[in-house]
Formats: C-alpha cells, structure tokens, sequence
C-alpha cells in the first residue's frame, strides 16, 4: 500500500465501525457519541427480520417431515426429499435477503456490524442441509438478542441451539455409561455409540479459550463427557425431558455419570448443571478474555491489531466479568482504534453491503444477495469451517476475488444509469477520504455508470 | 526465435537478455538455470478437514483394524487390494489404475511436524511449513517458486485467493471459474489505471489478468471433472504456471462418515482423472502431492465417524512416480503402539516426503531444498527414489 488515503474520524466511524454512508446520511458530527449512542438505539428484532421462521417451528417442521418419508416407498421418498430440499434452499435464501435488508436498513450499523462479528465468531456452516434450514434463526434467535449483555449469557444461547448442537455433533453424543451408552452395548456389542467430542473441542478452541491456551486433549474429553445429554427438542423420543427456549432439552438418558475433571477443577454436579458450571469458568476465564479481544480487535481495527489495544480490551472484559457493552465503550474510547489509515479490507460481505448503501439501496428488489456473495467467494453462513470465515486481507484480497468484484461492480450499478453522480457521491460516502488519482479515475470515466463502478472498486472504497 | 530450443531458454528469459546486452547474455545467470527440470510441473492438493488415511489405503493385514473401526471398517473385498497389508478405498477406480501402472504411491502413517489436533492450526502448520503454528509468515510453495528459474517460477492457486502455502515474496496468480458476467475491456483498462499507485491492489490486478488471459476454457462449472480439466489447461500449457495448489474440504468427518468420506474420495478421484487426461504428454513431467493436516483417530467414535488423530495417509501421482508401492514404516494398530493410545503414529515426516518429491523434480539439491522449505524441520535424510527420471 503506497500513502492509502487518510481517513477522518467521521469516515471512521462511519466506514470503518460501520457498514458505510448512504448517500442521504449526514456525517456524525461527535463520532465517538454516535457510536455509543447505538448501544442504546439497537433493535435485537428490526421490521426486515419480523417475518422469519422461528427455530421451534422448523424444528418441528423437520421432524415432521422426517416422520413423513418414513412412511413412503422410495420413490416417494425421493420426490418428498427434493421438495424438501427447495424449500430449505428457499428458508436459507431469504434468511440470507433479510440480513442483508436489515444491513441496508439500519440506523445503527455499528451494533449490526457487531451482530455479523459474533455470528461469525460463533459460526454454524450451511454445508449440512438441516443447517441451511435453522442458520437464519440461530443467528436471529441465539446471537442477536444477546450481543449487548454479557458474554456468557450468548456463550450459553448459542452452545443451546440446535444449529449448533447440529453443526458440531453434540446430539447425537452419548455418555459410554450412561443408561443409553450401556443399553446400547448390550443390544448391540458391535454397534458402538458413544462419544463425540467435536463440540467440546470448537468450544474450548474456537468460541471460549482459544487455542494454545494451556488445555489438553483430556480435557476436551472431558468436556465431552460432560456436555452428554444436551440435545435438541423433538429429534428423538421425548419422554421426560423439559423442553426448553430455542429448542434446546436435556437428556439424563444420554448423560455420562460422574466427577470430571478440567484443567484440574472438580466438577460433581449432575446432568445439565455440570455442562453449564464448565462453560461459566471458560467465560470467565483469562485466556478467552484475550482471545475475544484479539479477535474484537483484528475485526475492527487491524489484521496485527496493537498490542495496546488487546490488552485494554482484554483488562475491560475481566474487570466488568465478561460485560460485552463495557468492551465496546473500551474499544471505541481508545485512540488505537482511530489510526487514519485504513488497514483492514473488506471481506466481500462488508464491501457488498456498503455498496449497496452507498448506492443508494432500501431494499433488495431483485438483487440475490446469497448468489451474489456465493461468487464473492463468501457464502453466508457456509465459512467451510467452526473457525468461521478469515478476517484478515490475505484471505480476502486475492487476484481473482478482485476480478469478481470489478465484475459484480459492473452489474451493480447498470441499472442505475445517470441517476448518480459518481464525483458527488464519493466525496459524501467516503467522507472526503479519496486520493486525486480516484477522483480524476471517476472524472475521466466514459459514462456515468463506469463511474460509480470505479468508486465501488476504488482502493478507497475496498479499505477501511 | 522458433529454432531456439525452448527447453534451454524461454521466450521471457530470451527478452531480458536481449535487454541486458548480447555481449552478456551467455554469461547469464539464467543459463544455468536452465539445465534443471525447467518443463517440470508439481501440484499440491490438499485436503482441509483431517482426511482419514486409515479408511483410504486401508490396513486390512493389520488385525487390529477391524476391531477398532466397527462398523466403519471398510469392507476390503469391495477394495483393490495394494499389497498384503494394504488396500485402496473402493471409490479411488481411477486412482487404482494409476498404482497399477505404476504411476501412483502411497505413504502411509504420516504427519506434518504438528502433534496436536486444532484444524487450523494444523492447516498453518502443514501450508507455512514451520514446526508451530504462526512461526512462519509465509508458505512452503512460494519459497519452492523462489528456487526456480525465473522464467519457471509462476504459480496458480485455482481460487478466488490465494491459501497461505502459496503466500509469500512472489507474486502468484488465481483462478477460479466465474459464473459473473465479464467486465468490459474499457472498465478493466480504468481499473489498471486506478491501481497504478497502490503497491497491493496493482499487484493484484496484475496477477489476475495473467490468469484471465490464460484460461481458455470460460466455463463457470466447478463440478470435479471440470474442474480437474480446467486446472490441466492451465498447466499444459508451454509458457503458463509450473507450480498449482488446489483446495477440496469436507473431510471432517464426525458423523456420517461412510457415506460421505465415499463422495468426497470419488470428487477427489474425479479430479485426478481428469488432470491425468487435461495433461496429455505434460502428465510425464508432473508430480502430485495429495495431503491433509492431520488423521483420525484410530478408533470410531460413537457416532458413526472418527475425531480428530494424526498420522494419516499421502498420495503421490504423476506420469514418472516410481509408483505401485506403499511406503510405510508400519507402527502397528494395537493400543500400545497408537499415538497418545488413540491415534496412528507418525512414522514418516510429511516435510521429509515434500522435500523429496519437489527436490527429484525439480533437480534442486535436497539439502538446499529442505532448508529453504521446511528451514525448522530439515534433519532428515531425504526419500530416495520416488521418481523414476
């Protein structure tokens, strides 16, 4: 990068802690103020997202359909299976639209933006079908309502859900000794169920401690044993379990009886309670205080975030007991966070949406945001991994991602033909941080589309 | 410039001598390069997820195996018996055909230097080349490109990015196949110009025209055979990259493991077919590393699957593979001999088999070559042998 354009603090925190200005915006005029004043202002459930499927329904749905085809030939079941499989395919996509029209929408971009974080942070991946079904809702249901509390409080909402029991194999995870685990060695010596330990290890290493952090391999084994029992409503015979919000239950049938022990902590509670005491210390804990610092502030602020900045996220945390609001009001205080110039670049998500803003854009209309992101190189909720999607520049500034988005740059703004000026909008959406090479680019284009497509894929624009 | 012989020089190197002066030009460094395996072609795909080595070249002849798998034990009379301890998963026909003839091996019970069982951490591991996580900033592929002619040192990733094995001091181009509408030659052109004073993004552009212009085949399909043919027509070509990465996931199987370990293992055999075919007579001079972050462990796990383990397996395919064997210092499936009492142990040092393979190849000393890829892990002696040529 040769001197990238200087950014004020208005351009900051619009584009940098934001999701980018839309043309009729005014630039704050106290940035730090109308950051936090949006703490205060946040809607867990905005207009766009009022008509989605809630996850009880499609649970229900599923099991539903499941029991179905269990009753038909297989020719039946074949048809019954394709249809089913559309109308998961449909439930992702318009999930999918309606994250995109609450992005455009909002008035608080920066407690959006943070929806995305922790929705990434906590990723579930639409590679299984059922998945594709419910990622709309974990995300709406588990991590929405609780981005501004504290942060055990989204640790427990999100380990509850069945997208993620689902996604890393915990419902179907069976204590050896349990009464399950033995009934089942008996009727079927051969057949042997037991043990998943995939969620126990994502937790420790993905969503809490982080990895390197001083646990073992025991004590993800443990931590399996322990999380035995933690299920989803209605994906089994549910004789004697609570049923409890999101679909989650516990199933003592399932759970391995005794002490474990983590990290060398006794835990001697029964059924659920042991789990739940687990993931309370893992909240709590020092190294996962760092670990959601550093990612907070590779998010926001740099691929190498400063080491300054880590540690007053980290020390906001522990002194407030995981208070999540705290960290936030810490991250926007520190002039760490306020460097002019830009070093992060966006991911395809960040650079679509503040596309869409800055043309403009309410709402969708025809635009297939899931397509669209798909050939970005960044379908939603499908990072290929629990560790979610990279947020560093070398995953997303590759040769041929940049073609897509010269590409995509090209389709976005046809329809638009001369209604915008390309000169006046840069100047209103990238807050007056645009370099004289950009401007005589846009000045010099053919027509006033390719215009407004340089500004979309101008290294201004890109960065923030 | 058609009577030069293009295996002593190419046409790039050709005008940079033109420009530093005939006088000079016999006395160029790039002449000496030239006598090394300059048309050579190595490819490295690899497999995120853990693949499960025990489950694809099988050890049927250890007796430890059957019990340990249960019900996922693969049914070796469905298989291509390798020797009489191993055997080939049913859904790699193409692949078995290749071991018949002598152009596939397999190294069996290896690891990267990770002993651990963190996916990403293991990736870094495995693509940087380092003996921890994060030690080292960039990847073993692109410092393999630095010990090549300039003239032979491009490489693709067949990606919208470019993975960390590739990342590093020389610039390397990506591919992936676009179901977007071309961009105008007029809003390209432009969009030179607007990267023209930013060091990253004109790097970038310039990378991702190269390919562009390359690729003849436009087809936005990315289905296995496609894909393996599209990736053959870029390696085919006389002046196009000699080095390419390919990335395929879904190996981490938990769950379900039957089933899907056989679709991503027929994907995985598709692809290979087909760059076999794409190649015509460059297969001859082309090497292919199949290989993952870490195995599984050696048991099942109680829900039809296998967690995360360690040793695993590694393939190595190509037209001069001095193939139809299986190398294995075989540790043994019994509880005493497993890694930790639950993996396969690593017996082979994957660096070791890398090293090998892109130093015969390439005709790079091995000691030269392993110290500038694998700098923290170069002790061992190298495997000789693995190519016939």
């Amino acid at each position: 990068m040769t001197n990238p354009t200087e950014m004020n603090n208005a351009a900051i925190a619009v584009n940098r802690f934001g999701l980018g200005a839309r043309p009729e915006d005014t630039a704050p005029s106290d940035p730090k103020k109308w950051l936090l004043g949006q703490i205060n202002q946040y809607q867990a459930k905005p207009a766009s997202l009022a008509n989605q499927p809630i996850t009880v329904n499609l649970i229900k749905e599923y099991a539903e359909q499941q029991q179905e085809m269990r009753k038909m030939d297989d020719a039946e079941k074949k048809d019954t299976k394709r249809t089913f499989r559309r109308e998961i395919k449909d439930t992702y996509q318009e999930a999918v639209s309606a994250r995109a029209e609450a992005a455009l929408a909002t008035s608080t971009p920066f407690t959006e933006r943070l929806v995305h974080f922790w929705s990434n942070h906590f990723a579930v991946s639409i590679e299984k079908p059922a998945i594709a079904d419910l990622a709309g809702a974990f995300e709406f249901e588990a991590i929405r309502p609780n981005i501004l509390g504290n942060f055990k409080d989204l640790l427990f909402a999100v380990e509850r859900h069945p997208a993620m029991l689902m996604y890393l194999d915990q419902a179907k995870s069976i204590g050896p000794n349990s009464k399950a685990g033995s009934r089942s060695a008996e009727k079927q010596p051969d057949k042997k169920r037991g043990l998943n330990e995939n969620l126990a290890r994502e937790v420790m290493e993905l969503h809490t401690l982080g990895v390197r952090s001083g646990y073992t391999q025991t004590d993800v084994t443990e931590f399996a044993r322990a999380l035995t029992g933690w299920s989803i409503a209605g994906m089994g015979k549910d004789k004697g379990v609570n049923v409890e919000v999101n679909g989650f239950v516990f199933r003592p049938m399932l759970h391995e009886p005794g002490t474990r022990n983590i990290m060398g902590k006794n835990y001697s509670q029964t059924g659920s309670t042991q789990a739940e005491a687990i993931l309370t210390d893992l909240a709590n804990s020092q190294a996962t205080a760092t670990h959601l610092a550093t990612k907070l502030a590779r998010h926001f602020v740099a691929d190498s975030p400063p080491a300054s900045l880590v540690d007053k996220l980290t020390k906001a945390y522990m002194a407030s007991n995981g208070d999540l609001t705290t960290v936030y009001r810490a991250l926007i205080e520190a002039p760490e966070s306020w460097i002019s110039t830009p070093a992060k670049f966006k991911t395809p998500w960040e650079w679509l949406v503040s596309s869409l803003r800055g043309l403009g854009k309410q709402n969708l209309d025809n635009i297939k945001v899931g397509q669209i992101l798909n050939q970005l190189g960044q379908q939603t909720w499908r990072p290929g991994s629990p560790a979610g999607f990279d947020d560093i520049a070398a995953t997303w500034a590759g040769p041929n991602a940049l073609l897509r988005r010269v590409e995509l740059a090209q389709r976005l703004v046809a329809p638009l033909g001369d209604k915008l000026d390309a000169r006046v909008l840069a100047e209103k959406i990238l807050l007056g941080a645009i370099s004289p090479q950009t401007k005589a680019a846009i000045s010099r284009s053919e027509s006033a589309s390719t215009g407004l497509a340089l500004l979309l894929v101008s290294p201004e624009f890109l960065r923030r | 410039m058609e009577t030069f012989n293009k295996n002593m020089i190419n046409r790039r190197d050709f005008l940079k001598l033109l420009s530093a002066g005939a006088g000079l030009a016999f006395a160029s460094p790039y002449i000496s390069f030239a006598s090394a395996n300059t048309d050579r072609r190595f490819i490295f795909i690899i497999q995120r997820g853990a693949a499960d080595g025990l489950n694809i070249v099988i050890p049927y002849g250890d007796p430890a195996y059957t019990k340990l798998r249960g019900a996922l034990a693969i049914d070796v009379s469905q298989a291509t018996k390798l020797d009489g301890l191993f055997a080939l998963h049913p859904s790699l026909a193409e692949t078995a055909k290749l071991y018949a003839s002598k152009q596939a091996l397999f190294v069996h019970a290896v690891a990267s230097p990770y002993r651990s069982r963190s996916h990403f951490d293991g990736q870094n591991v495995l693509e940087t080349g380092g003996t921890s996580a994060y030690q080292m900033k960039d990847g073993w592929m692109n410092r393999l490109l630095t010990l090549l002619p300039s003239s032979q040192n491009e490489a693709i990733a067949f990606a919208t990015t470019v993975p960390m094995a590739l990342r590093g001091k020389i610039e390397v181009a990506s591919y992936a196949p676009s179901a977007l509408p071309q961009a105008s030659d007029d809003l390209l052109m432009r969009v030179e110009q607007l990267y023209a004073d930013d060091t990253q993004l004109h790097s970038l552009w310039t990378a991702a025209m190269e390919a562009n212009n390359m690729a003849d085949d436009i087809s936005a399909k990315q289905d296995p055979a496609s894909f393996g043919k599209l990736a053959a027509s870029f390696l085919a070509k006389a002046d196009g990259p000699r080095v390419a990465m390919i990335e395929t996931g879904g190996w981490d199987t938990h769950t379900g493991q039957d089933g899907r370990l056989a679709r991503q293992l027929k994907s995985l055999d598709t692809m290979i077919a087909a760059i076999h075919d794409g190649l015509g007579p460059v297969w001859q001079k082309t090497t292919i590393i199949v290989a993952t972050e870490f195995g599984r462990t050696a048991a099942s796990n109680g829900t039809g699957g296998t967690d995360h383990g360690t040793g695993s397996v590694a393939m190595v395919l190509g037209g001069d593979v001095n193939g139809g064997r299986v190398i294995a210092d075989w540790p043994g499936l019994s509880t005493s001999n497993l890694y930790e009492g639950r993996d396969l142990k690593p017996t082979t040092n994957l660096d070791t088999l890398i090293a090998s393979i892109t130093g015969a190849g390439f005709g790079i000393d091995p000691t030269r070559i392993s110290k500038t890829l694998f700098p923290e892990n170069n002790t061992n002696k190298a495997i000789e042998g693995l190519l016939r040529s």
